[in-house]
């Protein structure tokens, strides 16, 4: 079973190129938000198959409560500053 | 019980796969926050029961409280996601964005 | 008699019942967090979620009535399988307009407005949450008069709206 972990792992890994390719040739600022959120949902599934491939679940389920909070409040943030700003139509 | 979570992990990885790929193909900012906003929560629900299902399999008490924790994990993000989405699609609105449309 | 529709009185002022919810919820996640049994760590349990469920029960309930708060709390529950049970079809819908090659001939994406006649602050958060999260929709903007805008990515999804969503949250809260 570790390592159907380890291949979903990786599996993971090669999906957040997409959003990678969204984030750093995003047309708008919001569709790389839109990337990096993507990348960020991501990244708090693969940190619970690290604690379960290195067994120390316990230990690696708060830093992926810590990161889910973490990249809920940059996207509002972010959001946020970017609806008062001008030029999101081109950069 | 391994089976079912092996189940639960490939099926999210199929959601999470389509909502990469979503990210990539659809034409506008719009358009790209549905896939963003709902396929990767699913994927991330049901790669989430497969684990916690999985840390239940040898069970204990502490184990108990790490299948909380997960199932806490889903439940904000089920909470959060659809308000990030808002606030994206808020932001774009509000600058002005006009959306695709097939002419 | 009158002392007693005193205190259901003085009861519903002081919100008793909203701040015993959100002391349970508190504590529930204390416990779940903190994962120790032991005598210290519990007291500590008790003073915070204490003292945020005395500061801050409005954020999770709002205007409820004392009376009916535990039935609304079930039948919140009960709604919990149906709107997964939708979030999965509306998924399997947006797969398959991911994957089919000619996306852009398929998708027509527009953007809906429609009247809602929801009550309360609460109810419309749970209604903008699941319309975002079913089919093929995303709120854009809410109104404070109640007035809804939806971004659909296609015309079925586009005319289901409100539909039935809108009736089982109604119910909730009835």
């Amino acid at each position: 079973m570790e390592n159907a972990f380890i291949y979903t792992g990786i599996f993971l890994c090669v999906l957040m190129l997409l959003p990678l390719y969204r984030a750093v040739f995003g047309p708008t600022v919001l569709d790389r938000l839109i990337g990096a959120n993507a990348i960020g949902s991501k990244t708090t599934a693969l940190l619970i198959m690290i604690g379960l491939i290195y067994q120390r679940v316990d230990m690696f389920v708060d830093i992926a409560l810590a990161y889910a909070t973490l990249n809920f409040i940059a996207v509002l943030a972010t959001s946020r500053y970017f609806q008062k700003r001008k030029g999101l139509y081109k950069e | 019980m391994g089976v079912i979570s092996f189940v639960l992990l490939l099926g999210g990885l199929v959601f999470y796969a389509g909502g990469s790929v979503g990210i990539i193909r659809f034409p506008d900012v719009y358009s790209r926050l549905h896939p963003a906003g709902k396929l990767d929560t699913m994927g991330l629900f049901m790669t989430m029961s497969g684990m916690a299902l999985y840390v239940l399999s040898d069970w204990s008490i502490s184990a108990l409280l790490t299948a909380l924790k997960i199932m806490l994990i889903v439940v904000f993000i089920f909470i959060t996601s659809p308000t990030a989405t808002h606030a994206m699609a808020d932001a774009g609105m509000r600058a002005g964005l006009v959306h695709w449309s097939r002419k | 008699m009158i002392g007693l529709a005193k205190s259901a009185e003085w009861l519903r002022e002081a919100r008793i019942g909203a701040k015993l919810m959100t002391f349970g919820v508190c504590y529930a996640t204390w416990i779940v967090l903190s994962g120790r049994f032991d005598a210290f760590h519990l007291m500590l349990g008790v003073v915070s979620s204490a003292i945020v469920s005395m500061t801050s029960s409005e954020l999770l309930f709002p205007d409820v009535k004392y009376a009916n708060l535990p039935r609304m709390v079930l039948r919140f529950f009960l709604y919990i399988p149906w709107l997964l049970y939708q979030v999965f079809l509306a998924n399997l819908h947006l797969l398959y307009l991911t994957f089919h090659p000619r996306m852009k001939e398929q998708i027509d994406p527009q953007i809906v407005t429609f009247q809602s006649r929801l009550e309360g602050d609460m109810a419309l958060l749970i209604f903008a949450n699941s319309i975002t999260l079913t089919p093929g929709t995303v709120t854009i903007y809410v109104s404070v008069l109640k007035k809804f805008t939806v971004h659909a990515i296609d015309d079925p999804s586009a005319r289901a709206l409100p539909g039935r969503m809108e009736e089982k949250i109604e119910h909730i809260f009835a």
